[in-house]
């Protein structure tokens, strides 16, 4: 948090996110430990675990989606960990979201044209300006102009999320929480999204938080990667570190666990996990015995 | 009512919430258009706009005032002056009945109107925010809702006097639970929805977020609602009036209904003529809600065609005529080894303009026992639907449009034959071709536990007792990788994780010794890491039972830790397929060339992935 000229974007220091349980008197649901992550100007995190791991829940905090009980999130040198819904408006315009599903992230009864000039209509853009804008991110994100008159049901899943895309971008934000931006996605369209991220960042300089399942999709896309497990970070470092030569049990699992396409390369890559599972499995015994 | 047809127009064409005016026009033309097409909403619209005219037109239409009285000729039968008659007061029935709808519909529109301002806010605010002002209200509509109501109104008529007024706005709020709730289900429905966390990070104001996502959810039902709200106010104030509360001093059908059984014995057109219009207005206002509601349900089905047993019969007669026809008119000699084979299977499903839309088209291949073909592609590729039709297990609509299906030497599809014959196939499902589908959890029974679903269907399918099935089970639940069979054998569903269940779906699979295993994305809805374990158990499996399997994946990872062919469809058609080296590493067509290049593994990290010309839309 030092105010020098290359201070992060984003900080989170020391977060914890607990859900209030529904029974009553119970002990609330910790959802999120300790998290400390840093996101320096037109850099990309790339957060990775399994579900139920808490990644989705970090960014939805950063968001001002979920409850912080403790600790910091700082944008921009401003805590906004318990920020209002007036600065939350205020700070829309750097702050930017990419859902998951493109099937329920845009609302159904409205048009697309109506869907990107919302973000603009908030920070009270006039409407022919906002119609400028809207024409020119329909171009940036590769969709035909005469998209604005049409409703998210008349497009495929790729260019749905090209949609929630170009709505992200409308005010040009700072920062960008892409939350499995391309799980829902078929490979070729995965390939073409993930390409667009890329560009993206390239001609505007933005930064994502990114989150997703995939080691692959991760290690293409961020800079530095960060792993979640059981609701804290348990390794994080540069991308090809993590990905390639990670020193956590857990993300050794998770690396060997994906398959490649190729068949002998995969066998020797199965092989490599029995061993890695086996030695995890005796240092395990050997940290039981000796507790 | 003269506000009913208004209502309705207005309720498919979106109150402009926010500044950006036209949201939503194209659902508003279409239903609007549906609800024309609907030959029972076009009549009762047409029923309530003559009515709501009428009633409005009254000073002008109506020969005489409403309480003009005629001493002279009471009881009078219908002529040239009176067209209707007169009551026993020699007043004119059709001025009264005109006069009275003004009051009866203005008041069943004031009865709905208050029932919405109470109930539509406070189901919104309940629904969005939840929490106390939730549990409070719902605390106030309970006790609403416990209120007897026909005496509540007497009271309220004692108390008040006769006003119709009065006795509508209390019933309005005895009434309004039910717009609350309503409101509140809808708005919960998609409180969470990401579309509205999207206007959170917007930073729009939850007053805006309300108007523009929320509201458009709870309009449709709404407007439904009010008709049948408004048909029952209607009942409900003439109910009243008829038993001689009401103010006699104004006409409504209700004060007219009440005069008319008085001289039911002298005239009974006097009963019939306020009875009528009531019921007229009533049935309306019903129809019209039932014809919104089917206007906003996605009208365009398909008639199905629900051909049944004599179906079968009829098709099993045309497939001999087609079966001539067709050279692949018997199990080819020299196939009857393989343990699969489709040849040139066609998928179609029937379209609301007749043709048929073909989702499989013209697809081979063949699957031996102990061997693991892959079926690759993309959402839409016909991957599924080529896998259903071997399980025989598409949906009714669907037609086979050509092709045949053969296992173990039999065809379970015969050339020529449209549907799937299950008479074939149900001997063969679960006994010798089982299936392991993709989302575990949904595919088990929540309402039994798992050592149920497991030993059920092997008492049935083996026939063997339920102890030795239970023995089974426990052996079955242990082959497939789960440390502590009894405890999973008696948890339920919900109680195991989806790595879990799904082992327990393979459990399930092998549980009857089958030939072949289908198995349709069995990894998609895992973690990796339970992905590696489950793929490994599938694996281990076929090795030591023998099985053949088919496994439908988009994953080129997956295929090549498991399956020895692949076939690579898109569009519903065969790309190519070949032993997996050869595909995986020389694929010949374009489109798998494409497919493998969209792969992760191995690319430099930061660079485009597909080539860097201007790229089409995904």
């Amino acid at each position: 948090m030092s105010t020098t000229e290359n201070a992060p974007l984003l900080t989170v220091d020391k977060l914890i996110v607990e859900y209030p349980s529904k029974r009553f008197r119970a002990k609330p649901f910790r959802a999120l430990t300790d998290i400390n992550i840093t996101i320096g100007q037109g850099e990309t995190l790339g957060l990775v675990g399994e579900s139920g791991s808490g990644k989705t829940t970090l960014g939805r905090a950063v968001l001002g989606l979920a409850p912080v009980t403790g600790g910091k999130i700082i944008f921009e040198g401003n805590d906004i960990s318990n920020a209002t819904r007036k600065q939350r408006r205020t700070l829309s315009r750097d702050l930017q979201v990419v859902f998951q599903d493109p099937y329920t992230s845009l609302n159904p009864a409205l048009e697309i044209g109506d869907i990107l000039a919302e973000p603009l209509g908030v920070q009270g853009m006039e409407k022919t300006a906002a119609k400028k804008r809207v024409k020119e991110l329909l171009d940036q994100v590769g969709l035909p102009s005469d998209a604005i008159h049409r409703l998210p049901r008349e497009f495929s899943g790729g260019q749905r999320q090209r949609v929630a895309i170009a709505r992200a971008l409308a005010l040009s934000p700072k920062l960008i929480v892409c939350d499995e931006p391309v799980s829902a996605l078929d490979l070729t369209t995965q390939a073409r999204v993930l390409d667009l991220f890329l560009q993206i960042q390239n001609d505007t300089g933005v930064s994502y938080l990114f989150v997703s399942h995939d080691l692959d999709v991760v290690r293409h896309i961020s800079h530095r990667v960060a792993v979640m497990y059981h609701g804290e970070i348990v390794e994080q470092g540069p991308a090809d570190v993590v990905t390639r030569d990670p020193e956590h049990p857990y993300t050794q699992r998770l690396l060997l666990a994906s398959p490649v396409p190729d068949p002998d390369r995969q066998e020797k890559r199965r092989a490599d996990r029995h061993r890695l599972l086996e030695i995890q499995r005796q240092q395990t015994e050997q940290a039981g015995a000796l507790a | 009512m003269s506000d009913s047809v208004e209502t309705a127009a207005a309720a498919a064409a979106p109150v402009p919430p926010a500044p950006t005016g036209q949201s939503g026009t194209v659902v508003r033309s279409t239903v609007l258009r549906r609800l024309f097409r609907n030959p029972l909403g076009l009549i009762a619209m047409a029923i309530l706009t003559t009515i709501t005219l009428l009633a409005a037109l009254a000073p002008v239409i109506a020969p005489f005032q409403e309480n003009f009285a005629n001493i002279a000729k009471t009881l009078a039968a219908p002529d040239a002056v009176n067209i209707l008659g007169t009551d026993s007061a020699g007043r004119d029935v059709w001025s009264r009945l005109l006069y009275g709808g003004q009051l009866t519909l203005l008041s069943a529109v004031l009865c709905a109107a208050v029932a919405i301002a109470i109930g539509l806010p406070s189901g919104l605010i309940a629904g969005y925010y939840a929490g106390k002002f939730e549990a409070v209200s719902n605390w106030m509509v309970s006790i609403l809702m416990s209120l007897p109501g026909l005496i509540v109104l007497l009271t309220i008529r004692a108390a008040f006097g006769p006003s119709v007024w009065i006795s509508m706005i209390a019933f309005g709020i005895l009434i309004s639970p039910s717009y609350f709730r309503l409101t509140r289900s809808a708005v919960q429905s998609v409180r969470n929805e990401l579309y509205v966390d999207a206007a959170r990070v917007s930073g729009l104001s939850d007053r805006s977020i309300i108007a523009r996502h929320i509201f458009s959810v709870v309009r449709a039902p709404i407007i439904i609602q009010t008709a049948a709200i408004a048909g029952v106010a209607i009942a409900i104030q003439s109910g009243l009036e008829f038993l001689g509360l009401g103010d006699p001093a104004k006409a409504t059908w209700g004060v007219m209904l009440s005069e008319g059984f008085k001289n039911v014995y002298l005239t009974p057109t006097l009963l019939f003529w306020p009875a009528f219009a009531m019921a007229l207005t009533i049935g309306a206002l019903v129809l019209l809600g039932n014809a919104i509601r089917d206007a906003l349900e996605d009208a365009d089905k398909i008639k199905h065609r629900r051909k049944k047993m004599h179906d079968a019969e009829h098709a099993a007669s045309a497939s001999a005529a087609k079966a001539a026809r067709k050279t692949l008119a018997a199990v080819e000699a020299g196939t009857e080894h393989h343990l699969v084979k489709v040849t040139n299977l066609g998928v179609g499903y029937p379209q609301a303009d007749g043709s048929i839309k073909k989702v499989v088209d013209d697809v081979s291949f063949h699957v031996d026992r102990g061997e693991i073909l892959g079926i690759v592609g993309e959402s839409g590729s016909g991957k599924s639907q080529t896998a259903f039709s071997i399980l025989g297990l598409l949906p009714d609509t669907a037609r086979i449009v050509g092709g045949a299906i053969q296992f173990d030497g039999n065809y379970t599809v015969a050339p020529g034959d449209e549907k799937v014959n299950q008479d074939r196939l149900s001997k063969l499902r679960g006994k010798r071709i089982s299936y392991i589908p993709q989302e575990p959890m949904s595919n088990l029974d929540p309402a039994f536990t798992i050592g149920y679903q497991l030993v059920t269907p092997m008492v049935r399918v083996l026939g063997i007792s339920k102890a030795e099935a239970t023995k089974r089970a426990m052996k079955l639940l242990s082959d497939v990788g789960i440390v502590n069979p009894e405890r999973t054998f008696k948890a339920y569903p919900h109680e195991v994780s989806g790595g879990m269940a799904q082992r327990v779906l393979i459990a399930g699979a092998i549980s009857c010794e089958p030939d072949l295993i289908i198995a349709d994305e069995p990894t998609t809805a895992l973690d990796v890491t339970v992905q590696a374990d489950v793929l490994e158990l599938i694996r281990d499996l076929q090795r030591s039972l023998g099985v053949g399997v088919i496994l439908v994946t988009h994953n080129f990872g997956v295929v090549a830790d498991l399956c020895d062919r692949v076939a690579v469809m898109q569009n519903g058609r065969l790309v190519e397929d070949g032993p997996v080296r050869d595909i995986l590493r020389n694929p010949k067509q374009k489109y798998t060339q494409t497919l493998l290049a969209s792969m992760l593994e191995g690319k430099t990290p930061m660079t485009m992935l597909v080539s860097s010309e201007k790229e089409p839309v995904a």
